[in-house]
């Protein structure tokens, strides 16, 4: 048996803590996400996972639709204008008294007339008179309302509000994004791990420089270099292919530098013997050393993969903001913008955004984490 | 249609660059019988693609930079310091530079610090996997996501009205009056910080975590044995033996900070005096069609900002390459 402490009762209670503050958050956009847009933004997303007590007010139908009914002239209809899972408790037929009746109860009114509501919102009402108002009779209802949850919002915010086709255009940046910048690091890293070279130890300065330049240093010059070739060449400046390079060039020097670092540290035993029996830098590369960095590469890929998803930064500056280009952060942002108070919206958009990350997260933890202890510096 | 040309796309970038190696390796195979000659072209080849790239992406830029900053807004005319005088007089920096020192000073510090105490408990707990788990969730998550995700916590209506921002919920449930969080100067500062404070905390903790493994279990149990409570083993063990991790946290945290704009851009777009440096610049590239001088000015406090990192990191390495 463990036994339970004051101090380690303190530990579990502070680490409640942190995890619920540090869960609420994203679980609040979650559930959002999966909200009726009406009732989002009427009442908290706490109020949705319980069944709630509501009390509402409807009207019924006016006089133009009574039938006559074995002699009673009646209006039967139901309610709520659209289907749902509200259970009706009671209901009342003043304001002053909300809850007068129980369901299934026959409310007499003030001119004699007869109406019992159920519990699914249907209401028959009937007199022995021809009704005349040109109004319907307001019915104040409780029910419980038990949490429904829709996917309606992701319906709109994929396929009306183009986060679909943004989720898409960040895939087309964040793949190459990320191999290209592996293919031409891990050749740079091996030259600069076992190959001999004038200028090396240099090289490396620099790369442990450049690893904290922020990268607002490059975008200007940067911007009007493409601009001269796109006018150069009298094509767009920004293009998929420009965002590959200028991520490929600000992911240089980390990916460079943990992948020395990883393959710095295989066995030199190992190249010397395959030099000997005469195999050439690139044989060794790629029969050798290519298999064995797996596991590094991993970590990498992983890592780059999700800076370039995660980044509003470059997709803003050297890709043009129109649906075709348009990465997911950017048009979360533009969003924010013009639809700033529809947090079906917001949620559900924010939410896809953070689908692909999530999934790396929770099914690649292992190697995210790895990657990260060995080194997160990232210019 | 457009997940055609997806994977056109990216076979196509991808293909040109291995192609790239390939054909280099095999031309030079070919042509070079002699085994001497193997090294330097070789050497070339692989490094040729990464070199331009770190030329023409960072370092090229870094200097052009510089320069930029000493002309107008065309970057055709040399002004002098006329950019930088502007920078200092112009009340939008001024107000970048004191919030960017506050979230220097807060963000960093709390990190480093719920990350160690978080690190601590959880890897002493059976369910501190899991906590551990969620609080480094976050990290995956973009900055703007975060943004949303917050934004939606700090929301706010009337005083009235049903309250759906969380922390506003909380505030009306106690007897307060709600508050538009993100619109009270200077306060709001903290609220945007709470929202990287958020994020960055899972990378201090796991850090923490991977260094707390690397501490003499014999050492804690001596400590024990002699009587020390678990607080003061924390701060004359624990905190001692983990200095070089806080350090380098810190600088990572701080690199991060110092750089902050994707959050300012999302939230407040720099609104009710929360613009930083970062953001000043963003809006300086574009604003009256770009004006690249003092773009450039604001690009350069930055850097100067990371050059004591810069060094302390070369310096760093130096040492581990001796031992």
């Amino acid at each position: 048996m463990k036994k339970y402490t004051f101090s380690s009762l303190i530990s579990q209670f502070i680490l409640l803590i942190f995890v619920i503050v540090w869960i609420i958050p994203t679980f609040g956009l979650f559930v959002t996400s999966f909200r009726d847009k009406d009732l989002l933004s009427t009442s908290g997303w706490w109020t949705s996972l319980i069944t709630n007590e509501v009390n509402e007010i409807y009207r019924t139908e006016n006089n133009e639709s009574q039938i006559l009914e074995n002699n009673l002239y009646v209006i039967k209809s139901n309610l709520f204008e659209n289907i749902n899972k509200k259970k009706i408790t009671s209901f009342g037929i003043t304001s002053k008294n909300i809850n007068e009746f129980i369901i299934n109860d026959i409310a007499t009114l003030k001119d004699g007339s007869k109406i019992t509501v159920y519990e699914n919102g249907d209401y028959i009402w009937t007199s022995e008179k021809p009704f005349e108002n040109k109004k319907g009779k307001r019915i104040f209802i409780t029910a419980s309302s038990p949490p429904t949850f829709t996917i309606e919002n992701y319906k709109e915010v994929l396929f009306k509000e183009g986060v679909g086709q943004a989720f898409i255009n960040t895939l087309t940046v964040a793949i190459p994004s990320t191999v290209i910048p592996l293919i031409i690091c891990s050749f740079f890293a091996y030259a600069l791990s076992w190959m001999q070279f004038f200028g090396r130890d240099t090289l490396l300065a620099l790369i442990i420089a450049s690893l904290v330049v922020p990268l607002q240093m490059s975008l200007i010059p940067l911007l009007s270099i493409y601009n001269d070739i796109g006018a150069l060449f009298n094509v767009s400046s920004k293009s998929y292919p420009g965002v590959w390079m200028a991520h490929t060039g600000f992911g240089l020097a980390s990916t460079t530098f943990l992948l020395r670092n990883f393959i710095k540290s295989l066995p030199h035993e190992m190249i010397e013997a395959a030099r000997v029996d005469g195999a050439n830098h690139y044989n060794i590369f790629t029969r050798i050393i290519l298999p064995l960095s797996i596991p590094a590469f991993a970590s990498i890929f992983i890592l780059q993969f999700l800076w370039v998803w995660n980044d509003l930064l470059v997709g803003l500056v050297f890709l043009d903001q129109v649906p075709s280009e348009i990465i997911i952060t950017a048009k979360l942002r533009e969003l924010l913008g013009s639809r700033g108070e529809n947090w079906e919206i917001l949620t559900t958009g924010a939410f896809v955004s953070m689908t692909v990350p999530l999934a790396i997260f929770f099914m690649l933890q292992r190697y995210f984490i790895r990657g990260l202890v060995a080194g997160s510096v990232k210019g | 249609m457009a997940i055609f040309s997806l994977f056109f796309y990216v076979l196509t970038g991808i293909l040109v660059c291995i192609l790239y190696y390939h054909s280099a390796n095999f031309l030079l195979d070919y042509f070079v019988k002699k085994k001497s000659n193997d090294s330097s072209i070789r050497a070339f080849i692989f490094i040729a693609p990464a070199f331009f790239i770190l030329i023409i992406f960072i370092i090229y830029p870094v200097l052009e930079t510089v320069r930029l900053s000493f002309f107008d807004k065309y970057g055709r005319e040399f002004v002098g310091i006329s950019n930088y005088i502007w920078a200092i007089k112009d009340p939008e920096f001024r107000r970048g530079i004191l919030n960017n020192l506050g979230w220097l000073l807060i963000v960093p510090t709390l990190c480093t610090f719920f990350g160690l105490v978080i690190a601590n408990l959880a890897d002493r707990l059976w369910w501190g996997t899991i906590a551990k788990s969620i609080i480094f969730m976050p990290l995956a998550i973009s900055f703007v996501g975060a943004g949303v995700i917050w934004k939606f916590v700090y929301d706010y209506r009337g005083p009235g009205d049903q309250q759906i921002g969380f922390l506003n919920a909380i505030v009306v449930s106690l007897g307060f009056e709600p508050q538009a969080w993100i619109t009270i100067p200077i306060w709001n500062n903290l609220f945007l910080m709470a929202i990287m404070i958020w994020i960055q905390t899972g990378l201090a903790m796991v850090i923490f975590s991977a260094a707390l493994r690397g501490i003499p279990k014999e050492m804690l149990e001596a400590a024990r044995i002699d009587g020390a409570n678990e607080l003061k083993i924390f701060t004359s063990i624990i905190i001692p033996y983990l200095q070089q991790t806080i350090l380098v946290i810190w600088t990572i945290i701080t690199i991060l900070v110092l750089k902050i704009f994707d959050i300012i851009l999302a939230v407040t777009n720099g609104q009710w005096q929360t613009e930083v440096v970062a953001n000043l610049m963003f809006d300086w590239m574009f604003r009256g069609g770009g004006d690249s001088g003092r773009g450039s000015v604001f690009a350069i406090v930055i850097m100067i900002a990371v050059i004591p990192i810069m060094i302390l990191n070369i310096y760093r390495h130096r040492e581990e390459q001796k031992i």
